[in-house]
């Protein structure tokens, strides 16, 4: 029988905080601790220093390490900054599986590199290069022995469990490398303190207690992991870049040239069946990134809308313009990045029809105006009328609106107004004595409205029927926040406005029609 | 089954696809149910209007229909109001602030057919009228104009609101009733009594309550 390749295991400890203190520029020697739940789940060698250990609650871990800088848990960052690491180890070795982020195991390149050890030398080395210093390195017949060596290597070290050797290895560990708490206690109390113990249980006795569970661990205690290495596929690469020689200086010029990128770039996204919906586009001029937006599409991003979207940037951020006269530097080269990939839906099989004409129609209006100045109205929470609605620019998918299913205290009663002023108009409102009326700040109107005129150009009218004042209690917490009222004032018109109060002051911010 | 009654059905079968086979132009653009035979939005057509109330009821009866709106110059608009009427905003197109361009966006936008919403910047010249009026046409778009139009198929206005609900320092604004008046050319004003209530519906109360001398035909749309 052939002998199975060994493993190899490569662990960066508290890789949580590490790519969490990389992310958040914090010194690498700075105590860190990620927390979930308001409990520390992870921290870095100073903070344990410092008393700080897993599991403890946010104050305690404060109160042992003021100086801890607390930083949340996210698990996608963390795969994120692993993802630097498996390119690196996938360009020195084949055959890389990655376990979780901070943990990965190849199939050892020993045959390569000479031996086990050199060749754990070569990747720690390289992983240097690129910033990940602590690298512990075990190598052994099988996936869970070669983890625990390398959980007992010294850093930039490599722990090799000779072939064969797994069991002896293995048969010293405590049972709490088995890193199941539950099981761990209940062997505990059993009086099963190594995993040699537990393996010279018989195998028979074991499943009966425990199940296939334990016939598993078993298995691991005997230093016969039986788990293959699964090893990923690289992902493809899908920036597409295009370099021009020489720089080119007018957006006409650009948009022209790139149209060959761009449709081999939805074109590979295509033969995977896929389509990118969100795009990352990078100008460069004298060798510097000069022009970096993210644009998101409602459907996906068809090579016009790439070329669309690209000069538009340019026009905005670049400096560039149309006119050949202007001095500046021209454009080095252009890259798409995209930013998320989805699976081609089937509604692109029977065409668009009426919504491609909404998408010309609509492409020939940011044409002319600018992206952003066609836009969809969208509904979302808030007290005041103009803050319970927002605008989207058309073809970016809306993202940060304020949930409606809250009860929002303080919001006005419908029915809605149909006229929600964008800039408030300066509005004056008299008692009955002729002055301008004003709220005291406990809330007390200084006599009933009289005579009122929604904006200055208008002629004054005399109030018909008004209700208020309704305080507005938002962010008073905030420093220079402002206590403000809000009244429904209808007008002898017969036209009704909403109209906020601020001591003196009278804005319209809405109107009934 | 008798020969009559196949023949009946042949008929009201031949009438249907004629009516499908005619182009879009012939067919009147979707109203609230409020607003049935008392206003027709003619595809093709212009119609000046005096309130926000009703450019929203407008685009909201050919919006639940499923057909596109484009409000151009419009910035100000209450779209929670829209909604509670019927727009749907995943179909509506807005141009809040379109500068000097106001009538190429216009034109534009008049491709995406359904209705379009336009508060003119100023009064738009009787030429560019007559352009946009051709698209129009051609689209079989209804516009809308807040404001003044040289020449509209109809005016609307709304008159003479009362709002209940609000007293003098209590109660909130609750339902307000106006008079719709339609004017169609030199035909004679009709006239309708609209309950706004609330929760953003329009209900119709009265017909032509006030209606101008001499007997007006229902069957004539405006």
């Amino acid at each position: 029988m052939k002998p199975r390749a060994r493993t190899m295991v490569l662990w960066c400890p508290d890789w949580s905080v590490a790519a969490a203190t990389v992310e958040a520029g914090l010194p690498a020697d700075q105590p860190a601790a990620v927390l979930a739940n308001n409990v520390v789940t992870v921290c870095n060698q100073a903070a344990r220093a410092d008393g700080v250990r897993r599991g403890m609650r946010r104050r305690d871990a404060q109160a042992r390490c003021p100086e801890l800088a607390l930083l949340d848990h996210c698990a996608e960052r963390d795969a994120r900054c692993f993802e630097p690491v498996l390119v690196v180890v996938e360009q020195l070795c084949a055959q890389v599986a990655p376990l979780r982020p901070g943990l990965l195991a190849v199939a050892s390149p020993a045959g390569y590199y000479g031996d086990d050890r050199a060749a754990a030398g070569v990747l720690v080395e390289h992983l240097a290069t690129i910033g990940v210093l602590e690298v512990h390195c075990g190598c052994a017949d099988d996936l869970f022995t070669a983890e625990q060596a390398a959980r007992r290597a010294a850093a930039g070290d490599c722990l090799v469990v000779p072939p064969g050797g797994s069991p002896v290895f293995v048969s010293e560990l405590p049972v709490e490398a088995l890193d199941e708490p539950a099981l761990v206690g209940l062997l505990r109390r059993l009086g099963i303190r190594t995993l040699g113990a537990l393996a010279k249980l018989p195998a028979r006795d074991v499943k009966a207690r425990f199940g296939d569970y334990g016939a598993r661990i078993h298995q691991l205690a005997r230093g016969e992991d039986p788990s293959l290495l699964t090893a990923r596929t690289p992902p493809p690469e899908l920036t597409c870049q295009v370099r021009f020689e020489p720089p080119l200086e007018s957006i006409e010029a650009v948009g022209f040239s790139v149209r060959r990128t761009a449709e081999r770039f939805v074109a590979q996204l295509a033969a995977r069946q896929q389509v990118c919906t969100r795009v990352h586009l990078e100008a460069e001029i004298d060798g510097r990134v000069v022009s970096g937006r993210t644009w998101t599409h409602v459907r996906w991003f068809s090579a016009d809308d790439l070329v669309d979207r690209l000069r538009w940037q340019l026009a905005a951020t670049a400096g560039l313009t149309t006119d050949p006269q202007r001095e500046h530097g021209g454009v080095d080269a252009v890259r798409f990045v995209p930013e998320v990939v989805e699976a081609a839906g089937a509604d692109g099989l029977w065409g668009g029809g009426a919504e491609e004409e909404v998408e010309r129609g609509v492409a020939r209006v940011q044409a002319l105006l600018g992206y952003d100045q066609v836009v969809v109205p969208a509904l979302q929470g808030g007290r005041s009328p103009g803050d319970r609605q927002a605008w989207i620019p058309w073809g970016e998918r809306p993202s940060g609106l304020r949930p409606r299913g809250l009860p929002w205290p303080g919001s006005i009663p419908p029915p809605a107004p149909v006229l929600v002023l964008e800039q408030p108009w300066p509005a004056e409102v008299l008692d009955g004595s002729g002055t301008m009326a004003w709220v005291s700040d406990r809330g007390a109107l200084s006599g009933e409205p009289a005579r009122f005129r929604p904006r200055p150009d208008t002629a004054w009218q005399p109030v018909l029927a008004w209700a208020g004042p309704w305080p507005v209690e938002e962010r008073w917490w905030e420093n220079g926040s402002r206590k403000l009222t809000r009244f429904q004032v209808v007008g002898a018109d017969g036209r009704a406005w909403l109209m906020l109060c601020d001591r003196g002051r009278w804005w319209t911010e809405a109107g009934y029609d | 089954m008798t020969a009559t009654a196949l023949k009946g059905d042949l008929e009201s079968l031949r009438a249907r696809v004629r009516q499908l086979e005619e182009t879009a132009v012939r067919q009147p653009l979707p109203t609230l149910p409020a607003l049935t035979g008392l206003v027709e939005l003619r595809p093709g057509a212009a119609y000046e209007v005096d309130s926000a109330s009703l450019v929203l009821a407008l685009l909201a009866g050919a919006s639940r229909q499923g057909l596109w709106s484009s409000v151009v110059g419009l910035g100000d608009l209450g779209w929670e109001a829209a909604t509670a009427l019927g727009v749907d905003l995943g179909r509506t197109v807005v141009v809040p602030d379109p500068r000097e361009h106001w009538l190429e966006v216009t034109a534009a936008l008049i491709e995406l057919a359904g209705v379009v919403a336009l508060r003119p910047p100023g009064r738009a010249a009787a030429r560019d009228a007559h352009r946009i009026a051709a698209r129009l046409r051609s689209k079989g778009t209804a516009l809308i104009v807040w404001g003044s139009w040289p020449m509209p198929e109809g005016r609307l206005s709304l008159s003479t609101p009362r709002w209940s609900g609000l007293g003098r320092g209590e109660g909130r604004l609750h339902t307000r009733s106006a008079v719709l008046t339609v004017r169609k050319g030199a035909g004679p004003e009709r006239h309708a009594e609209l309950l706004l209530s609330g929760d953003g519906t329009i209900s119709r109360v009265v017909s032509d309550t006030r209606a101008p001398v001499g007997p007006v035909d229902e069957q004539v749309a405006v």
